[in-house]
Order: C-alpha cells, then sequence, then structure tokens
C-alpha cells in the first residue's frame, strides 16, 4: 500500500521539490539584494549612530539615476558608472555633510525622524522630475535559464545571487583583512581609542557613507530589473532590509548578511506556502519574536552601554 | 514658557480659542474639512506626545491606533450603534492592545521598541486590508453617519467641525490634568531618569505600560472621530506613513511640550494646503522644511520658542545682578 502510493505520488512530490528549490534560489537572490542593503545600514549605524529610514529610498533613487543617463544618450555600461558616482556624491557625501554631521550631536531620535523627512523628499523628488509610473530596467545578467543539479532554474536569480555573493565577499575581505577595513571597524567600535591610536576616524566615518552609497547603488542595479523602477518601490525594500538587519544582529556585518538572505527565503516561502495576503506579516513576526527572545539578533553581540 | 505672565497666557488662550470658534463660521465645505482634521490628528498625536514626549518611548504604531479607532467607529456605527459607544469600544481596545504592546517596551528600549511597533503597524495594515468579513478589506467602509450631539445633527461640516474642535477641547484638559497629576510627574521621571525613579518607589513597568495604553487609547479617539469625518475608510490612510507623519507631528512641534502637537498637527495638515500653489512640490518643499527645522532646533518649533525665552530670562538676570552689584559697589 505504501508503496504504491509511493509510486503514485512520486511524480507530484518531484514537482513540489523541484518547486521548492526554485522557490528557495529565488528567496536567496532577493536576500542577498536585502542583505547588501542591511550591510549598509549596519555600517551607518555603527559608525555613526544613523538609523537611515531613508535606506529604501536610497536603494530606489540609483535606478532613476542610470535611467536618466541613459535617456541623455549614455550606454547602459557609462550609465551604471555614472549612476554610482552619483549615488556616492548624493547620499554619501552630500548625505553626510548635509544631514548627518548638522543632526549627530542632536542625539539618535531627531537624525532618525530627518531621515524619515529625506525619505519624503526623495519619493516626491523623483514623482516629479522623474515619472510616477513604473519603468521597466535593463538587466545586467542576460534572461534564459540554466541546468542546475539537473534542474532548470532562472538565470536571473542564479546570477543575481552570484553577483550579491561576490560582492558581499568583496566588502568582508576588505573590512577583515585590509589595513582600512581594520581602521574602519576600529573607528565604529570604539572612536576614542582610535583616534588616540592614530585613526583618522573622521575619514573612515565618511568612508563608510561612501560604501553604504555603492551598496545601494549595487543592490539598486540588482533588484530593479525585477521589481521595475518606481518611485514607491523603497518603501517595501527599506522595511525588508530593516528586519533583515535586526533579525541578524544589528551590529554585525556577517548577521546582517545572514539576516537578508533568511528574510528573503522566509519571504519567498512564505508567499507560497502560508498565504499570499500575509506573506508580508511572516517577516514582521519572526522580528517581533527574534526582538522579545534574542534582541541582540541571531548573530549579534549585546550592546555594550556608552556612558 | 514661565516668562510669559500668567494672566497674558490665559488671555492668548482665550483669544485663540475664541479665533477658532468665530473665524471657521464662513468657511467652506473644504477648509472645515481641513480643520476638522486638524483636530483630530491633534488628539493623535497629544497620545503620541504622552508616549514619547513625557513617558520617552518611542511609537511608530500611532497610525494604526487611529486606524483601530475609525473602524471600531465605522463597524459599530454602521450597524446601528451610537457614536458615543463607539468610542468607548474603540477606548478600550486600544487601552488593552496599546497595554500590551507595552510589554517589549519593558525589555527593549529605543529602536527596537521602534521596530517592533513598526511591525505592528504594518501587520495592522494587513488585517485592515485582508478581513474582508470584517473590514470589507480595499472596498472599504462607506456611508458611515455622523452623530447626534444632545439632540443636535452634526451631519453639516460646521456642527461636526464644533464636535471635533470641543473633544480637542475635553482630550486637552484631561491631558493637562494627566500631567499635572503623580501619573504625569512619574511619565516624566520615566523619561529621565528610570534608574532613579524605580529607586524612589515608582512602579515603572506598570507606568510605562500605562504610557503606552493611554497614549494609543487617545490614537482610538482620534480614530472615533476620523471615521465619521471622511465618512467612508479604507485601509490605505493607516499604513506606515501615517504613523512616521503623526512621529514627524510629534517631534518637529516639540516633543513633551504641551502645545507642541497642536502646532506639529497644523504643520502637518495646513501647510501642504497653503503650498498647494506649488503643485507637485509641496511634500518635497515639506521634507526640506521639517529637515531643516530639525538641524536648526532638534526640539521642535517650540523648542526655539523655549530657548529664546530662556535666553530672555537669563539676559534680564543678568541685568538684575549688574543693577545689584552696582548699587552695591555705589553703597558707602
Amino acid at each position: 500500500m505504501l508503496s504504491a502510493s509511493r509510486v503514485m505520488f512520486g511524480h507530484l512530490e518531484d514537482v513540489v521539490m523541484s518547486n521548492l528549490l526554485d522557490l528557495i534560489i529565488a528567496g536567496l537572490a532577493t536576500g542577498a539584494i536585502y542583505a547588501i542593503v542591511a550591510v549598509g545600514f549596519t555600517l551607518l549605524w555603527q559608525t555613526s549612530q544613523t538609523i537611515n529610514f531613508a535606506q529604501g529610498e536610497f536603494v530606489m533613487l540609483p535606478a532613476f539615476l542610470m535611467l536618466a543617463a541613459m535617456q541623455v544618450g549614455a550606454p547602459f555600461w557609462l550609465a551604471i558608472l555614472i549612476g554610482v558616482l552619483l549615488s556616492m556624491l548624493l547620499l554619501g557625501l552630500g548625505f553626510k555633510i548635509l544631514l548627518v554631521d548638522p543632526m549627530l550631536r542632536h542625539g539618535v531620535l531627531p537624525l532618525a525622524i530627518a531621515t524619515m523627512a529625506l525619505a519624503i523628499g526623495i519619493k516626491e523628488a523623483v514623482k516629479q522630475f522623474f515619472s510616477a509610473e513604473a519603468s521597466p530596467f535593463p538587466s545586467v545578467v542576460p534572461a534564459g535559464d540554466v541546468t542546475l543539479f539537473g534542474r532548470h532554474v532562472a538565470l536571473q536569480s542564479v546570477g543575481v545571487l552570484a553577483l550579491a555573493i561576490l560582492a558581499v565577499i568583496a566588502l568582508t575581505t576588505f573590512l577583515n583583512r585590509s589595513s582600512i577595513g581594520h581602521q574602519m571597524q576600529a573607528a565604529a567600535q570604539n572612536p576614542t581609542v582610535a583616534r588616540i591610536v592614530g585613526v583618522p576616524v573622521e575619514r573612515m566615518i565618511l568612508l563608510t557613507f561612501l560604501i553604504n552609497a555603492v551598496l545601494v547603488a549595487l543592490a539598486s542595479l540588482l533588484i530593479t530589473p525585477i521589481y521595475l523602477a518606481k518611485f514607491s518601490s523603497g518603501e517595501v525594500l527599506g522595511q525588508a532590509a530593516f528586519i533583515a538587519a535586526i533579525v541578524g544582529g544589528f551590529n554585525q556585518v556577517r548577521g546582517a548578511i545572514a539576516g537578508g538572505l533568511l528574510i528573503g527565503v522566509v519571504d519567498n516561502l512564505a508567499a507560497a506556502y502560508v498565504s499570499t495576503q500575509y506573506r508580508a506579516a511572516v517577516p514582521l513576526i519572526l522580528l517581533i519574536v527574534i526582538i522579545l527572545f534574542r534582541p541582540q539578533g541571531l548573530l549579534g553581540r549585546p550592546e555594550e552601554r556608552t556612558v | 514658557m514661565t516668562a510669559i505672565p500668567k494672566y497674558l497666557r490665559i488671555a492668548l488662550g482665550l483669544v485663540i480659542i475664541v479665533v477658532l470658534i468665530v473665524v471657521p463660521m464662513n468657511f467652506n465645505r473644504y477648509g472645515l474639512y481641513i480643520l476638522s482634521q486638524w483636530a483630530v490628528m491633534t488628539i493623535a498625536a497629544m497620545g503620541l506626545n504622552l508616549t514619547l514626549g513625557y513617558a520617552g518611548q518611542v511609537s511608530l504604531a500611532q497610525g494604526a491606533f487611529v486606524g483601530i479607532g475609525a473602524y471600531a467607529a465605522a463597524i459599530t456605527t454602521t450597524s446601528g450603534w451610537p457614536l458615543i459607544a463607539a468610542l468607548g469600544v474603540a477606548i478600550v481596545l486600544c487601552f488593552a492592545i496599546g497595554w500590551v504592546l507595552g510589554y517589549p517596551a519593558l525589555r527593549v528600549q529605543h529602536h527596537y521598541l521602534a521596530f517592533v511597533t513598526l511591525a505592528f503597524s504594518t501587520l495592522a495594515f494587513l488585517v485592515f486590508r485582508n478581513e474582508d468579513w470584517l473590514t470589507k478589506g480595499i472596498y472599504g467602509i462607506s456611508n458611515i453617519p455622523r452623530p447626534n450631539v444632545f439632540g443636535f445633527a452634526t451631519n453639516r461640516p460646521l456642527p461636526f467641525y464644533y464636535l471635533c474642535l470641543g473633544s480637542l477641547g475635553i482630550v486637552t484638559s484631561a491631558v493637562w490634568w494627566l500631567i499635572r497629576s503623580p501619573w504625569g510627574r512619574a511619565f516624566v521621571a520615566l523619561r529621565e531618569n528610570p534608574t532613579r525613579a524605580l529607586s524612589l518607589g515608582i512602579d515603572t513597568r506598570r507606568y510605562t505600560l500605562m504610557a503606552f495604553a493611554i497614549g494609543s487609547a487617545l490614537g482610538g479617539v482620534a480614530g472615533t472621530l476620523y471615521a465619521p469625518l471622511t465618512q467612508y475608510i479604507d485601509p490605505v490612510p493607516f499604513n506606515l506613513s501615517l504613523s512616521l507623519d503623526l512621529l514627524m507631528m510629534v517631534i518637529v512641534g516639540g516633543a513633551g511640550f504641551f502645545f507642541g502637537p497642536f502646532l506639529g498637527a497644523m504643520i502637518a495638515v495646513l501647510l501642504p494646503e497653503w503650498l498647494r500653489f506649488t503643485a507637485g512640490y509641496y511634500l518635497m518643499l515639506y521634507a526640506v522644511a521639517v529637515i531643516g527645522l530639525l538641524i536648526y532646533s532638534p526640539t521642535g518649533i517650540l523648542g526655539i520658542l523655549d530657548r529664546m525665552l530662556a535666553e530672555r530670562r537669563t539676559k534680564v538676570a543678568s541685568a538684575l545682578r549688574a543693577v545689584a552689584k552696582s548699587r552695591l559697589e555705589t553703597a558707602p
């Protein structure tokens, strides 16, 4: 009886399994993008106590900068370069000098509120100067399927995942192996001592803002072909990155990476197996549970009190 | 604020009240709608000011409580209940949910709490949108009746505006009384130095939950007025951005200042109307104005006023000191 049912349902199981694999790979791909955004988010928090409520809008904007560059005739590769540079200028340098520096001494909350206002400003500016409609965006990864473990998987997912993993590896290598990376970590962990041993703390903080700008531009490049370029797309993205950062650990780069991947997979599986209506609720419930029972995040350290 | 003599403050208050009653009499329907909205949002922001400004707990869920209140009012009044009963339901519901939501506040602080309430806010929105049997989902609830107050129908815009204004007056006096009561002082103690408050015998657990619950209940009161004001509700106005807007109102007006929410709500509700001539640019200008204000004065508009008054006070005091000193010197 049992073996008969196994023969009968073997094919069905196969379909479910392949579907599951697809879902997990697609989830890892979006999750890797969330991870990139979440890493930038935690970097800003670590070095300058900035809770950037505009992080989602930071991801939305570079795609429009690239689209604008293409509209004036730049080829795709040049548009990407212009987009990244403009992003470093506006979302890195400009954000730090015009908003964070003057607000930082006032404490965490006013700065967080100011970034909320900034999010509104960016959204409205894009709506006004570009378009309120969703625009298509060219993909850096060609369309089509690849065969992986004997199954067909969308090249888009695999390519995005590979690029995101490369970026994360490059960043962690830079932070953990290079001298500048060590200085950045020192500046983040204990600015006073770092200053005493000769680390140019101010320059390191600026560097984290520039790295964040590059990360959001990269995330923008990877995610916009999937979800189209729209002024309001930052809301969902920003929230996903938030949740990823907290679930993984607010004060750990590797925590943010793990959190991003986890949220991407959980989100995709919830959409398939829980309910499409409440898919957004699953990561939120995960967030609440984590905050209540392990507030430092899955991989985070408990935050030390600074007096 | 204490530098202004008391009789002047009372006179100023009376003038503002009279202006709020008399001037809108010849406003058109839209102007009255905006003013009513200002009154409603001020009530919600006062609740958040109690939680944030006085008790020091960051909440990103006030918009969700306005939503819960609005849905409670819409569902009960469309099935024939009077608005006052709906108000009771909304207050009890929001107080209870706020109390439960306050529990994370006991375990985690600051930004973590902000994220818990942010998650709650989005969850509440999902419930409004998906539970069709209760909230009619994305189609929303229409034909919400306006109440009769002491036999007066408030179907026309002006009487309904007076209802909103009267409610604002009642809430204002209640909050005024509350923050001068031992409770209010305990809230401030909680914000300023929780450890010391605890060592002085204040039950910080209970007061933290209380601050959350009362603030949330005021959100529910605002929602109860919001539903009959618009006479149609759907989930969209109660998404996360309402919570963020309310938080901005409190901070921009001046968190922890009694009249902060009045000013903050005025800027958030009326400024976009005044900037309407700039067409699509008004929200951009609003964002720039908020950032500029926060850079100039992180304690909000009333923070600027407070600073000016404090400076004048020190000037007066030092002038008096100088006079006293010269008298001492010229005395033989």
